[in-house]
């Protein structure tokens, strides 16, 4: 037990003082000093909660993917209909229960029905989409299947992340954390930002933006009272517009969507000095929107921006030039974030912030300070407390917790962990408990010499004796702290990191580095008696 | 240079003489923490109970105007009645808000309330700082309830589990009881005293079931020695002279933990209170679990000194036999 060849003294130097340099990098950022570029870095990543920043979990709601597919597919089936060679006549399309059903005027045309419908059904991925059954051999039903759903909001939540980062980005802030979480969450974390309402705001704005030709026809009270005519939806006001509570009623086909933009940017219209927001379409879009305002001048069209009308201008001439300008009662501000939102592109699913934490900088500050300061007191208690009982043995075990500081800190960096506030606490708990396998291993020692054994015996056996209780406490905290990984989020598994993390660093530092100390003064100096 | 002894050498003190009693009380406090904590149930931080924690600074002014901000914020719709109270120095506050059990299907509401609060702030005081908020909607707090309660039951038994294969089955029972009877009482204190009962004290409460079986592994540990050496002593004898034993080292590890930990309890981060409290209450509380309900419980199971004795199989009694001829 006490036998350390040189080879083996040189293995455990090496882990210790690789795995201690390895802190330095951090203990430099945190005391302010530069480190050398030119050596490796790893450092320790401050949580937000010691760094100051905001945290924010987003989610989307699975249900909304599945309309809006349904949406899209009605509107697939309508033109594939219309477009086949000869037409397809067809009657409504009607939405029920997630499903979409219309009757083919001539049940002679269901083959050529089917065919057309077959590419959409398959859909171009590795699972079939939609499920086709025909009913009294007229009617068609189109049925989402549950991979084709699933795919879709994996999509959806895939092309939402895009979205949120593009929107960050734009904001300007320093490098935030954005990453997908479960199947219908998204997790992000902006380092140094004190209030975020405006990243909320930001975040909370899908942008669906359309142009509808209103709806001429409809009668004013019919439109105040929620009823749409055939061929029309009903869309209110948003808030800010000196509309505000009123509602237009529109017509569902024919408009186009906003999603095809090049450009957007806020600006002041010429005309009446108003915030607005300039968009530039992309050639296609641009083509469809000089069709419609060709065809429709002298008749009013409604800009709706997630199904709240901005405003519904007249179109006094064609608008050629693949540009636009809405206006809607903007401030300054709300221009500005719409123009990113648009620019971003829309997200294809609502996102709801369902959790923020945010910490300001100075918070975060003075937690660090406090807690060091703890720390510190802390670690000279136990270290007096353990060289006050121990003599030698306490200083050996001293050394060794000045290192098991070090290696934790390290490995924390080398694997790329955060240290958090509860973390901090970790590490005091750390501390404490990590002079535990000496006080053990010295009290064995203690008693195998009062019962009359030789120095290097006692010592030999202090340390067999002691190992077996050592390794199993050590074991069932390592399964505490593993569960509390597991299952904990955010600062809590910052608290767990350090723990588990402390284990192992502290059965090295605490047992096999002071053995090996502790053999090399008993080999040097052969005593005859210890205090101990 | 005289050594510090705290237990003296051939301490002996009658432990096991008062077991009775003590476990009647152990129990009866395990059955009243359940009690407190089904009636008057635990003061459930946002993490567990949803809506709004909101901590801030008047940067201009000595005391934070907390009356005032009691009116302000407890005008606002829906605001129910909020927790406002001092936090640090004077001029902070904290402001906490459960989230309406109407409102726990919304996950939108604790971000809209949040919002509220903040602009109702801003707007009376404008030298007001957020210092840090945290809002979570009925979803998220009701997975971290789930979340808590599945990781205290798993650590638990995948702990005494560990040693019941480590040593034998009436050990792995006395740890678990033990463990059970550290939590109870740790939950009912938090109940009786209404200290907020957050995400940290689940971390708190898991640090506790692994310190609290540091100690009584030691003494198991020790009980396992003395069954192989003394196979003839009266058991509550032995158990007394492993606890006497091995008393130094609880002692000891118990108060390195104890000094470690105080420091952080008075002049650390006020956002780690609770999390300090918490492992430093459940430090007594194990120290005296794993002497008093960890060690007579093993009475009681039936443990003997053969229970680490393989038994002898036919071959080792042949060879036995051989032996002797010869």
């Amino acid at each position: 037990m006490l036998d350390f060849p040189s080879w083996k003294k040189a293995w455990l130097w090496a882990v210790t003082l690789i795995a201690a340099l390895a802190a330095l990098p951090s203990i430099f950022a945190a005391s302010g000093y530069d480190w050398p570029q030119t050596l490796p870095d790893p450092e320790v990543n401050l949580g937000l909660d010691l760094a100051g920043g905001s945290h924010i979990l987003l989610e989307a709601e699975p249900a909304q993917v599945a309309v809006q597919r349904l949406e899209n597919m009605e509107e697939s089936v309508r033109s594939l209909m219309a477009n086949a060679e000869p037409r397809i006549r067809i009657g409504d399309v009607a939405t029920n229960n997630g499903n979409l059903s219309f009757l083919l005027d001539d049940s002679s045309d269901l083959d050529r029905a089917r065919e057309d419908l077959m590419p959409l059904v398959n859909g171009t991925g590795l699972v079939r989409e939609w499920d086709l059954t025909v009913v009294d051999g007229q009617r068609v039903v189109l049925t989402p299947t549950e991979d084709g759903l699933e795919t879709a909001v994996s999509q959806a939540m895939e092309s939402a992340t895009e979205v949120v980062r593009k929107r960050i980005d734009a904001l300007g802030t320093r490098e935030p954390t954005i990453i997908r979480q479960g199947d219908t969450r998204i997790v992000v974390q902006v380092p140094g930002l004190q209030d975020p309402d405006q990243l909320k705001d930001l975040l909370g704005q899908t942008a669906k933006l359309e142009f509808k030709l209103v709806d001429q026809n409809a009668l004013p009270s019919n439109v105040a009272a929620g009823i749409a005519p055939p061929g029309s939806q009903i869309f209110p006001y948003v808030d800010d517009s000196p509309f505000a509570g009123t509602s237009l009623a529109v017509r569902r086909l024919g408009g186009i969507r906003g999603d095809s933009l090049t450009g957007a940017s806020a600006g002041i219209s010429p005309q009446n000095n108003e915030n607005v927001v300039n968009i530039q379409f992309d050639t296609q879009g641009g083509a469809k929107f000089a069709k419609l305002t060709t065809e429709n001048v002298n008749k009013p069209f409604a800009i709706i921006l997630d199904g709240e009308i901005l405003s519904a201008p007249n179109i006094d001439e064609p608008i050629l030039g693949g540009g636009a300008q809405i206006s809607g009662s903007f401030t300054a501000e709300s221009a500005n974030q719409l123009a990113i939102s648009l620019r971003s592109g829309a997200l294809p699913v609502d996102l709801t912030v369902i959790e923020e934490r945010t910490v300001g900088p100075d918070l975060g500050a003075d937690s660090i300070r406090k807690g060091m300061l703890a720390l510190m007191i802390g670690s000279i208690a136990v270290i007096v407390l353990m060289i006050a009982s121990y003599g030698r043995f306490g200083v050996y075990s001293t050394i060794a917790l000045f290192f098991n500081v070090l290696m934790i800190l390290g490995l924390m960096a080398a694997l790329n962990t955060t240290l958090t506030l509860p973390g901090i606490a970790g590490f005091v708990l750390t501390i404490g408990a990590a002079v535990d396998a000496n006080v053990l291993i010295n009290e064995r020692i203690r008693e195998e010499r009062k019962r009359g054994r030789r120095v290097i015996a006692a010592v030999e056996t202090g340390y067999k004796e002691a190992s077996r209780a050592i390794y199993d406490a050590n074991i069932t905290n390592l399964i505490a702290g593993a569960l509390l990984f597991l299952f904990g989020s955010g600062p809590v598994r910052g608290f767990a990191v350090v723990l588990v993390v402390g284990l192992f660093t502290s059965v090295f530092t605490a047992v096999i580095l002071t053995r090996m100390w502790v053999a090399g003064w008993l080999r040097k100096t052969r005593p005859n008696d210890i205090n101990i | 240079m005289k050594l510090l002894k705290l237990v003296p050498d051939d301490t002996n003190i009658k432990f096991l003489k008062v077991r009775w009693p003590l476990f009647i009380i152990s129990v009866l406090l395990m059955i009243g923490s359940w009690a407190l904590v089904l009636t008057q149930g635990l003061n459930y931080g946002v993490d567990f109970a949803g809506g709004q924690e909101i901590r801030a600074t008047f940067t201009q002014t000595e005391e934070a105007p907390i009356a005032e901000l009691r009116e302000t914020v407890g005008a606002l719709p829906n605001a129910g009645d909020p927790v406002i109270q001092r936090f640090g120095a004077a001029n902070e506050v904290s402001i906490r808000i459960k989230l309406p059990s109407e409102a726990e299907g919304d996950p939108e509401y604790a971000a809209e309330m949040t919002r509220q609060i903040t602009d109702a702030l801003r707007d009376g005081h404008p030298d007001v700082r957020i210092d840090g908020v945290d809002s979570v909607s009925g979803k998220v707090s009701g997975e971290f309830r789930q979340d808590a309660v599945l990781a205290l039951l798993a650590a638990m038994l995948a702990v005494a589990i560990y040693i019941w294969i480590r040593f034998e089955w009436q050990f792995g029972a006395g740890a678990l009881f033990a463990l059970f009877h550290d939590v109870s009482i740790t939950l009912g204190l938090f109940s009786l005293f209404q200290w907020e009962f957050s995400l940290q004290i689940i971390a708190a409460i898991l640090a506790i079931i692994g310190y609290s079986l540091n100690d009584t592994i030691v003494v198991y540990d020790r009980i396992r020695e003395n069954l192989k050496k003394y196979r003839k002593m009266h058991l509550p004898d032995l158990l007394n002279l492993s606890i006497n034993e091995t008393l130094a080292r609880t002692v000891m590890t118990s108060l390195t933990l104890l000094v470690a930990l105080l420091p952080l309890l008075f002049i650390g981060p006020e956002s780690l209170f609770g999390l300090v409290i918490a492992i430093t209450m459940g430090l007594f509380i194990g120290t005296y679990s794993s002497i008093y309900t960890a060690a007579p419980i093993l009475i009681w199971l039936g443990v003997t000194s053969n229970s680490f004795v393989p038994e002898e199989t036919e071959a080792d009694k042949q060879e036995r036999k051989a032996r002797s001829q010869t």
